[in-house]
């Protein structure tokens, strides 16, 4: 592009070897664009936007450290006997892909680290995805424009727990060969075509001899592909939009305040990348996870007791823990036209996962329906400020925590010396009643919190200084805030509930007025932001403001 | 939220926000006044800054030969031992760990400490301008009249049959994947081959199991004769075929109506593939009797015949028929007299022509 001034202007030639080259690339890819683009570009800071770094970065550690695991590993399922040095598995009859997976242990140097590296990385990866979704529930970011990018965020959520559990089978140990043995029981479960699926996946009976050959080529080749693309999706949406900020003085949603990106953002940005890597390599150097050699090969035989599935897989396990299959002498399994229908399986298996995904799916669209807020947010809520919302994703998260923690009941049972079926019953309670519990405790909590932050807008900030008045009364001095300090505590929005709305008919329709159920339910408790009236009248006046504040909180 | 002062009014279609009209707000002060740092104003912890940063990236250096010393000066040998590997592993990941964290505290570090810490402001711009949608629009309304393509509803009709069918050999040809499943799932290795009955014998090593070794309160896991020298598919095999031996008080059994010869003396055999999704039952509690499965702690209690007491199974577990040889060793009589581990769609099927 800029060769194309060259007509008019003399040709630019650099005085350097380096500028030279530099100038060499530049006029054939255009860089100088590029960069006066993005050289500058300003990006707000927050430590809770490092989590979706730490999965971009853990991820470039599992391809490097995956990448080496590849030239050691064979996903093969023929049968060997053991040669390696580690002494007490010696002749043992297992898997070449088991022997392989010994060999980068115990033979191949810094095998045993790099496999440590990789598994590490891989649950700090679905980790983080899953606490970045969270930091971007709770502020409120998936909204508009977002909408998309958050659901390009739950299919790598997706696809980060596949990546972990086809690479958590193929060292065909005992451990992760009863992980699939579960998957097919699982599978099998499924009317109709689940003993096809079974069939095929497994080329025939369980376990046979080619899943670890066909886990191989997803988790190396078509998962993590895919993987990459949605990255890259999900980047370039994030450029598209610019990053949320949260809100303070000098933030709206017309601008965006931070650093640019050089050398500030690129340096801590470009240097966490660094950290998390090393926080990684000693987590691998010194804390042990997945050791398959004590395991032992895979025999359909043998199981140890207090087996874990990989953090991800929990709470899907933890289901299955807890659904009932007998309750009195109602059984889960019936039998329907000759065929079974195992629901003690099916049910925990698809249904709490298939109702997280889908509400983390289409929450953005739920929202905006209900609060018919069709704006642009670029200034993120702090998760006080919108209540019903917290509410709601602490429900969920409760709901899902219930589920992981099943997934350890004998091991909370042998660890706090409790009965294991007292577990199971406490936890199924709590599958229930946990969410609610969990939603009126947080809303109640996130409440309390803006009243507060009322309380210190109008009368400052507690000194902890007691001053004894003249006629001998005791007051604490409360400093007041400056207008910026104020200012994060008042800058917020507080929604009313929105009434049911006729459409361009003149008529109200049904679904509107659920909507404007909806509405209420969702804004009828609120607190409403401090006003610049308020502390002028309450100066000094405690309970003026109190007053003031109730005829301003419109709740029932 | 900051968008109060943007100075647009609440148009219909958004979120009416309390109060707005009547309750004045607070303006947006700004950004705060920038704070200078002690590095901005002291040249000397400027200087001290600029010696910690070269000193983290020191530590990196001293990394990154931690890790060369650890790779090459530990010899794993043709033995090595746990002890050397556990050395070498602590050590690469020192290594790694401090050649990787001063690098990277040391760029954050200079950054806070040394770079500008001046936030900038940077408008946001539209992300699609109505100037754009009409040009998009103008565009595409060219483009299908040039295809013409609604002009030639036969073309368009065409074309898109022939894009529908055309996935159906991509997902044909996947039809290899695997066998059909037929009724493989519904026998197992223990049925009578050429009427010689299989016996019951040790797990892993395939020695029979004679009715006197089977001790009131014990247990054994059994596998059928000849599971060991099965070339192919052994571990399929298995993982049906895999059986309990427990001898309990033969008074504590109460073997339902057609079950009465299915255990001999107390003794009887339960497979060990659990009804619920397939995990081995390795749990047995000598003293309440009861099989428990460590995955999901599905519970049976074998005086109920494996009857489901607790946890997510549904069927009982199925009993295998067993007897004794005239040479003392036990037997299976027959294969189970229905498919063993977790429930699939055609059970009932198979279970029924198992029986007829």
């Amino acid at each position: 592009m800029s060769a194309a001034s060259t007509a008019e202007a003399p040709a630019y030639v650099a005085n350097t070897k380096v500028g030279r080259f530099t100038d060499f690339v530049d006029e054939r890819v255009g860089g100088s664009g590029i960069l006066r683009e993005f050289g500058r570009k300003v990006f707000p800071d927050h430590w809770s936007f490092m989590f979706g770094e730490v999965a971009l970065y853990s991820f470039v550690i599992l391809l490097l450290s995956g990448t080496f695991l590849t030239f050691f590993f064979d996903p093969s399922m023929a049968e060997t006997h053991y040669a390696g040095s580690y002494t007490p598995l010696k002749n043992v009859e297992m898997s070449v892909a088991y022997s392989s997976s010994l060999d980068i242990s115990f033979d191949v140097r810094g095998g045993l680290f790099m496999r440590q590296v990789h598994h590490w990385a891989a649950l700090l990866f679905v980790a983080s995805v899953a606490v970045h979704m969270l930091r971007v529930f709770f502020t409120g970011a998936f909204r508009k424009p977002r909408e998309m990018n958050w659901v390009v965020g739950g299919v790598l959520l997706i696809l980060a727990m596949a990546a972990g559990f086809t690479g958590y089978s193929l060292p065909d140990d005992l451990l992760s060969g009863n992980g699939l043995r579960i998957i097919d029981g699982v599978i099998k479960s499924i009317p109709v075509i689940g003993t096809y699926i079974s069939f095929f996946l497994f080329g025939g009976e369980f376990p046979g001899t080619v899943i670890i050959s066909r886990l191989f080529t997803l988790h190396i080749l078509l998962v993590p592909a895919l993987i990459l693309l949605m990255i890259v999706v999900h980047l370039f949406m994030v450029v598209v939009h610019k990053h949320t900020q949260y809100p303070g003085p000098g933030r709206n949603d017309r601008n965006v305040v931070g650093y640019p990106l050089g050398p500030v953002y690129a340096a801590k940005a470009g240097g966490f990348f660094f950290i998390v890597f090393g926080v990684i390599a000693l987590m691998a150097g010194f804390f042990t996870i997945n050791p398959i050699w004590n395991y032992g090969p895979y025999d359909p035989s043998p199981v140890s007791a207090g087996t874990q599935p990989d953090w991800y897989i929990g709470f899907v396990d933890g289901a299955l823990r807890l659904m009932p299959g007998v309750v009195s002498d109602f059984h889960f399994e019936y039998i329907i036209f000759g065929h079974v229908l195992t629901l003690n399986v099916l049910l925990p298996a698809l249904v709490p996962a298939g109702i997280i995904f889908t509400v983390l799916f289409t929450y953005p669209w739920i929202e905006r329906w209900i609060t018919k807020d069709n704006r642009e947010h670029h200034v993120l809520d702090r998760p006080r400020n919108a209540p019903t919302r917290t509410a709601i994703g602490v429900a969920g998260f409760t709901w899902y925590s219930v589920m992981w923690a099943a997934a350890g009941s004998d091991l909370i049972a042998t660890h706090f010396h409790v009965a294991l079926n007292d577990v199971t019953y406490w936890l199924r309670a709590l599958f229930f009643i946990g969410p609610v519990i969990a939603f009126v405790v947080t809303k109640r909590v996130a409440l309390a919190l803006q009243r507060k932050d009322r309380e210190i807008a109008l009368h400052g900030r507690e000194t902890g200084r007691i001053v004894r008045l003249r006629h001998g009364e005791f007051i604490e001095v409360h400093a007041p805030l400056d207008e910026y300090k104020r200012y994060r505590l008042v800058g917020f929005e507080s929604p009313a509930p929105l009434p049911a709305q006729p459409n361009e008919h003149g008529v109200v329709t049904r679904k509107e007025n659920r909507r404007a159920k909806l509405s209420r339910w969702f804004f009828e408790d609120r607190v409403a932001p401090a006003t610049p009236a308020e502390l002028e009248a309450g100066h000094g006046h405690h309970e003026a403001v109190e007053a003031g504040e109730g005829q301003r909180t419109l709740s029932h | 939220m900051g968008n109060h002062s943007d100075g647009s009014p609440n148009h219909s279609g958004t979120v009416a926000t309390a109060g707005q009209h009547e309750v004045e707000k607070f303006q947006d002060p700004g950004l705060p006044p920038h704070r200078l740092r002690l590095a901005d104003t002291d040249p000397k912890a400027a200087k001290r800054a600029e010696r910690q940063v070269a000193a983290l990236f020191a530590t990196s250096v001293v990394g990154t030969v931690i890790f060369l010393v650890a790779y090459f000066a530990i010899d794993l040998g043709d033995d090595s031992s746990i002890a050397t590997i556990r050395l070498q592993n602590a050590l690469l990941g020192v290594g790694t760990a401090f050649a990787m964290l001063g690098i990277g505290t040391g760029i954050v570090h200079w950054a806070k400490a040394l770079m500008p810490d001046h936030e900038v402001s940077e408008e946001r711009h539209a992300i699609r301008t109505e100037d754009d949608r009409q040009a998009a629009v103008r565009i595409v309304d060219d483009i299908v009249e040039e295809t013409g393509i609604k002009r030639r509803p036969l073309i368009r009709n065409t074309l898109l049959g022939a894009v529908a069918l055309a996935p159906l050999p991509a997902l044909a040809v996947f039809g290899d994947l695997g066998p059909r499943p037929d009724d493989k799932l519904a026998h197992t290795m223990w049925a009578p081959t050429d009427g010689k009955l299989k016996r019951l014998t040790r797990d892993p090593d395939g020695t029979p199991i004679k009715a006197s070794d089977v001790t009131i309160g014990s247990a054994f896991h059994v596998i059928p004769e000849g599971l060991n020298e099965l070339h192919e598919g052994k571990l399929n095999e298995k993982a049906k075929a895999v059986v309990l031996l427990m001898r309990l008080d033969p008074a504590s059994l109460n073997p339902s109506a057609g079950r009465e010869n299915w255990g001999y003396n107390g003794i009887v055999a339960y497979s060990k593939i659990c009804t619920h999704v397939g995990c081995p039952v390795a749990l047995y509690e000598q003293q309440t009797h009861h099989l428990l499965c460590p995955c999901h702690q599905s519970t049976f209690d074998l005086t109920q015949e494996c009857k489901v007491i607790f946890g997510p199974a549904s069927r009982p577990l199925p009993q295998l028929p067993i007897a004794v040889d005239d040479e003392g060793y036990l037997v299976a009589t027959s294969d189970f007299n229905e498919p063993v581990g977790p429930s699939y769609w055609e059970r009932d099927e198979h279970e029924r022509s198992i029986n007829s």
